[in-house]
């Protein structure tokens, strides 16, 4: 336990002075067209967060979907802001994006952690080979669209989300497989699991089927927490895995992901969203806060993160609070 | 503190009648329509497969242990035990669980959802036999029926209520919970309900709307069941 921490604190010692030297750049071309630009050019990375006496008397609400890597990102928010003097309230476990997204409208949460994206092709209807690859424009992109509703998109996590096809490190040695296109006329024996809605999303079993033309012997729908389970014992050929997940960190030479070569799953950013007037209420902290807590949010540090919530039984709070605390943010 | 504004309502019966019989567009599904009335069928198809056949293995389970035991009048603490047991077992802890040990699919389901049936029908078969007037077992006995006679003419005839009963228990507890096995593998009514990304508000309303209508209609067909195979002595009122 102890030199997990130490090590992940090296790691995120050498995150944080990169992002210093590269803040300015990263600052400068997310401030191009969009109306934060003043603040966070402001953003201090590093450096511990500092409470503010003014911000007492602003209540906020962060909400998170319900998975365990959306629960740490609002935990680390929530605790962020705590920090810095809000009164925060935290009401994770939503659900789905469409429950989160109506919440944050009606104002029944203040904000939540969205991925690029998941807004562009679930909220405004694009299709997954029309998000861009670059992070940044895929954020350009949500952050106008989510104007239009009166909300607000800060600039993005340096982590992005994606699905993936997964399999055992065997089978993809077996059968030769290193891109999703090598399975072009071998998965039709090939049986593939993922979560029940995978089955008719675009941006995963469908678009399996439309963009690489790629048909499967059986799909059979599971619970997102069975993704490796089902292919420990043998049953799944193949599963649906997100690129985040820990087991690929922690089990490289067991677990496998197929390179999306057709781009079908677009990977995603994590954006906070929240309502224009809320931010225009909440003042300065509200946005610098999140984006230097965020700076660390490396892909590595989040699979650690979302490690100890799934492997290691921690809980979401708890992981956030350790997070925030190695980094520096919180004393 | 502000109250939130009021929300408006996120789906509607009308839209989930059209949802149930007309194929509706969806966000994520890359222009390919979802729900209508084929689907509907399928799924429900779907779950009354699976709830049949969990309720074919739990009646081979507990009927006979129920009836044994309520014949010969002991084990009462068995089944009693058993059966208020039984029905503090968490059924998705049992799905996972049971993932882990055979893997998912029909199988995992039926066993998981079996252990939902045993409960009821072996305290009901119990307590139904143990209950019958031992003064007309006696007469039976007189008369020289042998034991699976006076079980089969006498007992069992007279235990009816209670028997069923169980049964019917046992089929409202398994239709009922047949709506999460898509998190195991088998796509039932529960899809409609699980994938709001997928099928809307509307397809989450239709999909809770049809697996209550499938609840109802199974317990009055059972009930009706029931009043026909109730010998005329037992019954209040001419059925």
């Amino acid at each position: 336990m102890r030199s997990e921490f130490t090590r992940l604190r090296a790691g995120i010692a050498l995150l944080l002075a990169l992002a210093l030297s590269l803040g300015v750049v990263a600052c400068g071309s997310s401030s191009d067209n969009n109306s934060t630009s003043g603040s966070s050019e402001e953003v201090a990375t590093g450096s511990s967060l500092v409470t503010n006496p003014k911000n007492a008397k602003i209540s906020l609400t962060i909400g998170s979907k319900n998975f365990p890597e959306q629960e740490i990102l609002g935990e680390i928010y929530a605790q962020a802001l705590k920090a810095v003097g809000y009164k925060v309230k935290t009401d994770l476990n939503l659900g789905s994006e469409t429950v989160a997204h109506e919440a944050v409208k009606n104002g029944t949460i203040s904000g939540y952690p969205e991925y690029a994206s998941t807004a562009l092709t679930s909220f405004f209807g694009f299709e997954p080979e029309e998000v861009p690859a670059n992070a940044n424009a895929a954020y350009e992109l949500a952050h106008d669209e989510f104007e239009t509703e009166g909300l607000v998109a800060f600039p993005p996590t340096p982590f992005a989300s994606a699905n993936a096809v997964g399999t055992t490190k065997k089978f993809a040695e077996e059968e030769g497989l290193k891109t999703v296109s090598d399975l072009k006329g071998k998965s039709e024996s090939m049986t593939l699991y993922g979560s029940p809605e995978c089955r008719q999303r675009i941006d995963c079993l469908a678009g399996l089927e439309k963009y690489y033309g790629l048909k499967f012997k059986a799909f059979h729908p599971v619970d997102i927490g069975l993704r490796y389970t089902v292919l420990e014992k043998g049953q799944a050929d193949l599963s649906i895995l997100f690129t985040t997940d820990p087991q690929l960190a922690a089990e490289k030479d067991k677990f496998v992901i197929l390179e999306d070569d057709k781009h079908v799953f677009p990977a995603g950013n994590v954006i906070f969203v929240t309502k224009l007037s809320t931010f225009e209420k909440a003042g300065h902290d509200y946005e610098s806060t999140i984006l230097q807590v965020q700076t660390g949010l490396t892909l590595e540090v989040m699979q650690e993160l979302d490690a100890r919530v799934e492997l290691e039984k921690q809980t979401p709070k708890e992981a956030a609070a350790a997070y925030l605390k190695s980094a520096g943010y919180v004393r | 503190m502000i109250a939130p504004l009021a929300s408006p309502p996120l789906a509607s019966i009308q839209g989930a009648i059209e949802f149930i019989f007309t194929p509706q567009t969806s966000n994520v599904t890359g222009g390919k329509t979802v729900g209508g009335i084929n689907q509907v069928l399928e799924l429900l198809v779907n779950q009354l497969e699976l709830t049949v056949l969990a309720l074919a293995l739990s009646m081979i389970v507990a009927l006979p242990i129920g009836l044994y035991l309520g014949h010969r009048g002991v084990g009462e603490l068995f089944a009693t035990v058993i059966g208020n047991a039984g029905r503090a077992i968490p059924e998705l802890a049992l799905i996972a669980f049971m993932a882990a040990l055979i893997g998912v699919g029909v199988a995992n389901l039926t066993i998981a959802l079996a252990v939902l049936g045993i409960p009821p029908l072996l305290t009901n078969s119990f307590v139904g036999i143990h209950q019958v007037d031992r003064s007309a077992v006696d007469a039976a006995r007189g008369m020289g029926m042998t034991e699976f006679e006076i079980l089969r003419k006498v007992e069992i005839p007279l235990a009816i209520p209670t028997l069923f009963a169980g049964i019917r228990s046992a089929t409202i507890a398994i239709v009922a919970t047949a709506t999460i096995a898509p998190i195991a593998g088998v796509l039932t009514l529960g899809d409609f309900i699980i994938n709001q990304n997928v099928y809307g508000d509307d397809g989450v309303l239709a999909g809770a709307i049809l697996v209550a209508l499938l609840a109802l209609t199974l317990e009055f067909g059972l009930a009706t069941l029931q009043r026909r195979l109730t010998s005329k002595g037992l019954k209040l009122s001419p059925a």
